[in-house]
């Protein structure tokens, strides 16, 4: 992965005009914004009642997310602190309404009016102070006791992250509950650094969280709830906790009909748990070319 | 900025004990059409703080809007389509939005309220 934008500089700068042009520009960018936002919607599981819903999308940038509002058929309010990327969302005629505003300084809305929320990739911004005055947890804190206030009863808020560490991941969930939400993190793809994706789900009062929302993606649609994640984890504790008093490493054998054809399927089984493409297993799976080759 | 937003809009400067709703100072203000949506309207219709929906709408220049309004006017057609124009077919592009209680001024530029606040407002 590349340096993370939040540590090259402020949202408003770092999305200037050239950056917002570059980021809406680019297909793959745009792809997965719109599987993420697709995603994000998904977990906020609003009723399947077909009555558009007003809904907030935080940190949209030039609109990619909420284009996937529209196509479901809200109506939405987007915010953003960068003004060059509003003006590409300007341009791309978004259907929702845009503001210039700064997320850490606590949203201006009504309690109670909005349906729901949801904000790709911009949460993690918060927990950096990048002017004197900043305190990332004052932010936090303004951020979701204001965001806490403007949601409707039983209403859900989603946020794709990309927390830096542990810690971070924290600060965040932690600031979250203390303004008042219910909810956890899903994680989509959990074997796979690349794909990996989490989102942070929140519900706002009493509302018991759906049991299917906590429940993360895997390449093969088999879901991982957090329960199991937390078994995996533990698994993973064990296997560090044997390393340590594991024989001597034995040289590989290394005959000439070369590694075998159980080692391919173990290695191709892990990748295909990382989410990669991998060919199918058939009885060519191993096999030895024919000397005329 | 659809009047939907400014209703739902309110200042956030530390300090204010009520900052809705924001007076708007129009500029500019133009029409989009969009399809009615009899259901959402319905749904809105009891989140709109009515009175100063029709006074943005006024500042606006739209006046046909009635000064009261209850659920039971939803079942008019001639009602909705009111609501809706007002709703979410009048845009404000070019002007300001200012708090009630400080009469800071928000400016309005190309249809984006630009709702940054100062450091010491925070």
């Amino acid at each position: 992965m590349g340096s993370r934008p939040e540590l090259v500089a402020p949202p408003e700068i770092f999305y200037d005009d050239t950056e917002a042009r570059k980021y809406t520009s680019s297909s793959r960018i745009i792809e997965i914004q719109a599987s993420l936002s697709e995603r994000a919607l998904e977990l906020l599981a609003l009723p399947e009642d077909d009555v558009p819903k007003l809904l907030l999308d935080i940190g949209c940038g030039s609109g990619l997310s909420g284009e996937t509002i529209s196509e479901n058929g809200h109506h939405w309010i987007g915010l953003d602190i960068s003004p060059s990327m509003l003006n590409i969302a300007l341009e791309r005629e978004v259907e929702g309404d845009l503001l210039l505003s700064d997320m850490g300084q606590g949203l201006g809305l009504r309690p109670g009016v909005i349906d729901g929320a949801i904000s790709i990739s911009a949460v993690q911004w918060l927990c950096n102070a990048d002017r004197s005055s900043h305190n990332p947890r004052l932010r936090l804190k303004a951020f979701f006791t204001s965001l806490y206030k403007c949601l409707s009863s039983g209403a859900k808020a989603v946020f794709q992250l990309y927390p830096q560490n542990v810690a971070q991941r924290e600060l965040i969930l932690n600031a979250a509950m203390n303004a008042g939400f219910g909810g956890g993190i899903v994680v989509d793809f959990p074997h796979s650094s690349k794909k990996r994706k989490e989102f942070l789900v929140l519900a706002c009062g009493q509302q018991s969280m759906n049991s299917s929302l906590t429940i993360g993606k895997t390449e093969d649609e088999k879901g991982f709830s957090d329960h199991d994640d937390e078994d995996e984890d533990e698994e993973n504790h064990t296997v560090c906790f044997s390393d340590r008093h594991r024989r001597p490493f034995k040289k590989q054998k290394n005959n000439k009909n070369g590694k075998g054809r159980e080692w391919i399927l173990r290695k191709k089984e892990q990748m295909r748990r990382r989410g990669n493409d991998v060919p199918l297993d058939t009885k060519y799976t191993g096999r030895k070319r024919k000397g005329r080759f | 900025m659809r009047l939907l937003t400014h209703n739902m809009l309110s200042s956030n400067i530390r300090g204010v004990v009520n900052g809705f709703p924001l007076r708007i100072e129009a500029g500019k203000v133009v029409e989009k059409n969009v399809e009615i949506n009899g259901d959402f309207l319905k749904n809105m219709f009891v989140k709109i703080d009515w009175k100063a929906f029709v006074e943005a709408s006024q500042s606006m220049g739209y006046t046909e809007l009635p000064e009261e309004a209850d659920s039971s006017m939803l079942d008019s057609d001639e009602f909705l389509n009111r609501f809706h124009h007002a709703l979410l077919e009048l845009h404000l592009e070019e002007g300001a939005l200012v708090c009630p209680e400080t009469g800071r001024r928000f400016p309005v530029s190309k249809g984006i309220p630009n709702m940054l606040l100062h450091e010491d407002e925070v």
